[in-house]
């Protein structure tokens, strides 16, 4: 596969979300809006990628019976990195988003990656493959997330266009279940064709 | 009366899967069938109690007094992965017939995320039961726990339960599998925001 | 195998703890940053506030109160940090308490309200966040309007608005209770 077909099949083809149905509680936990749809998927990025490189690293050095529990190690790592940073420069954001940080560790999109592709793979091309991933993630978060503020609260991106409120059950919980099904209903009709 | 009010919250006004968006893979993945369902749901509530408490304990006695706490999410994984090993081995010894049951469902526990979570939420979220609000203590994080597993198993039985009747439907082509399934769990959750106004 | 195990959770370890002791000034200093932005949109402008806490205590629960002063140094406002019940646990609110006894503004600084219901309260320029601004409880009776009072709910969050109220209220008492012992 080319450098670039790496990235770009996370986009549609492998899209994390619509295809592969991973790491489906931040998907709808976080996506009360489009810019926390967005800073999910980026949080969630920058740890794939970088545990992505270091699992391809060391993975021929790890015995095989203990792979996972150091897999689960090493994205712990880069899970806490990522709080503290973020405590640290966007406190805001950290606070929106609230438990759903230390939860990426279990994303099952993280350790997915580490399993079928960075563990035999070059670290170049895991990293690759980490933001084409990545990239593919953060765009559904981002969809959804504006989909859902576009009828939930009358705005896009905290751009507000209509005076009211809007239909309030898209923002709440069942609102995050119905978007996806129907954005995967809609995803199924043109991708699949 | 504190203890009712974490049991009811915790079951129906604030499920975990529901409201809180947590343990949704394993949800989706293994509720095709009401047995299996079943099954896991035994499962995930066994190990959520128990993790709970380890978590609890191993926050409250080792990270917290040595002003560890930022090592909290590495150190829940390793206890709960450890948990689920443990627990594995221990039923296979102990109870063959249960680890029948459970068994393969174990190893999946680990990555579901609603254990971490409850973990962490005991641990760091401030509850208003009973009063003013504060860090659960032992007892309320034990029940909790527990009740939030109840929650967990009550969603994932009653979706299985209607799942099984959807796929004798004849559902349009591009709405077959995952996409009817969540518009079906958006309208249980819209059922269950009616509990709401249960507990203030 | 157990080794390489404990060597990993060793180096990570390590690495976490390097990262800690890096970005703990960092977060302490947002944190601090984050106050001091909320202190000043709670106080008259032109008021500088001090950072410091002042512990008090009312009918067994605690306050944080923050003095603050005008431009020649007189005491003018004080910003209460005020702790209730809210909808989906606790919420805080910090509470600018004029000296006659009137409300500046308030900021919510940390809630677990539902979003797009309660959640509302946190958006400082909602109709509901700046009723409160200048709101004179001598004048005004400071409880919702369904409770008879003259404050107007949020649309379907009723429990948030009586909370984020009662907030205030407490805050008020605290102060005029302050004013009595002093005298």
């Amino acid at each position: 596969m080319s450098k670039l077909g790496l990235i770009t099949k996370g986009f549609v083809k492998e899209n994390p979300t619509f295809v592969l149905v991973l790491g489906m509680c931040p998907t709808l936990a976080t996506t009360t809006s489009a810019m926390n749809g967005l800073e999910m998927g980026l949080a969630t990025m920058f740890v794939l990628i970088l545990s992505n490189i270091v699992i391809s690293l060391i993975a021929p050095l790890v015995p095989d019976k203990v792979h996972i529990p150091v897999y689960i190690v090493v994205i712990a790592t880069f899970v806490t990195v990522l709080q503290l940073l973020m405590q640290a420069f966007v406190p805001d954001v950290y606070k929106t988003l609230g438990l759903f940080i230390p939860l990426i560790v279990v994303n099952c999109i993280v350790l997915g990656r580490a399993e079928a592709f960075a563990n035999r793979n070059s670290a170049l091309d895991s990293a690759l493959d980490g933001i084409g991933i990545g990239i593919g993630f953060t765009l559904s978060l981002t969809v959804i997330g504006l989909v859902r503020e576009i009828l939930g609260s009358g705005s896009a991106f905290g751009f507000k266009f209509l005076p009211s409120d809007g239909i309030l059950a898209f923002v709440m919980a069942p609102g995050a279940f119905l978007v996806l099904g129907y954005l995967m209903v809609l995803f199924n009709k043109i991708a699949k064709k | 009366m504190e203890y009712i009010l974490i049991i009811i919250s915790a079951i129906f006004v604030n499920n975990v899967l529901l409201a809180q968006f947590l343990g949704i893979c394993p949800f989706l993945g293994v509720s095709n069938k009401l047995s299996t369902a079943t099954g896991m749901s035994g499962a995930v509530c066994f190990v959520i109690t128990l993790a709970t408490v380890v978590t609890y304990l191993v926050n409250r006695y080792l990270l917290v007094p040595f002003g560890l706490e930022f090592l909290q999410t590495i150190a829940f994984i390793l206890v709960i992965a450890a948990l689920v090993q443990v627990v594995e081995i221990a039923l296979k010894k102990i109870s063959p017939s249960l680890y029948q049951a459970l068994g393969i469902f174990l190893p999946l526990i680990t990555t579901n995320c609603a254990v971490l979570g409850v973990a962490i939420t005991v641990v760091t979220k401030e509850f208003t039961f009973g009063g003013q609000a504060h860090l659960l203590n032992l007892g309320e994080a034990t029940v909790y726990a527990l009740a939030t597993s109840i929650g967990y198993g009550l969603a994932m039985i009653l979706f299985a339960g209607i799942r099984e009747h959807l796929a004798m439907n004849d559902v349009p082509k591009s709405f077959r599998g995952l996409p009817i399934a969540l518009i079906t769990v958006s309208i249980m959750a819209m059922a269950f925001l009616g509990f709401s106004g249960i507990v203030k | 195998m157990a080794l390489c195990l404990t060597a990993v959770c060793l180096l990570c370890s390590a690495i976490l703890g390097v990262v800690y002791a890096v970005t703990f000034e960092p977060i302490k200093a947002a944190a601090r940053a984050n106050l001091e932005q909320s202190l000043s949109e709670v106080v008259p402008q032109g008021c500088t506030v001090n950072t410091d806490a002042d512990s008090r205590e009312m009918e067994g629960v605690e306050y944080q109160c923050y003095e603050a002063v005008d431009a020649e140094g007189n005491p003018c406002a004080t910003a209460v940090s005020s702790t209730v019940n809210g909808f989906g646990g606790s919420l805080t609110v910090l509470v600018g308490v004029m000296r006659d006894g009137s409300v500046c503004a308030t900021k919510v600084l940390s809630h677990s309200e539902t979003p797009g219901l309660g959640a509302k309260c946190e958006d400082s320029s909602s109709a509901f966040v700046k009723q409160f601004e200048g709101f004179d409880p001598s004048v005004k009776k400071l409880s919702v309007r369904k409770d008879g009072g003259d404050v107007d709910a949020i649309t379907a969050s009723t429990i948030t608005s009586r909370a984020y109220t009662l907030a205030i209220e407490n805050a008020v008492k605290l102060m005029k209770k302050k004013e009595a012992d002093d005298e």
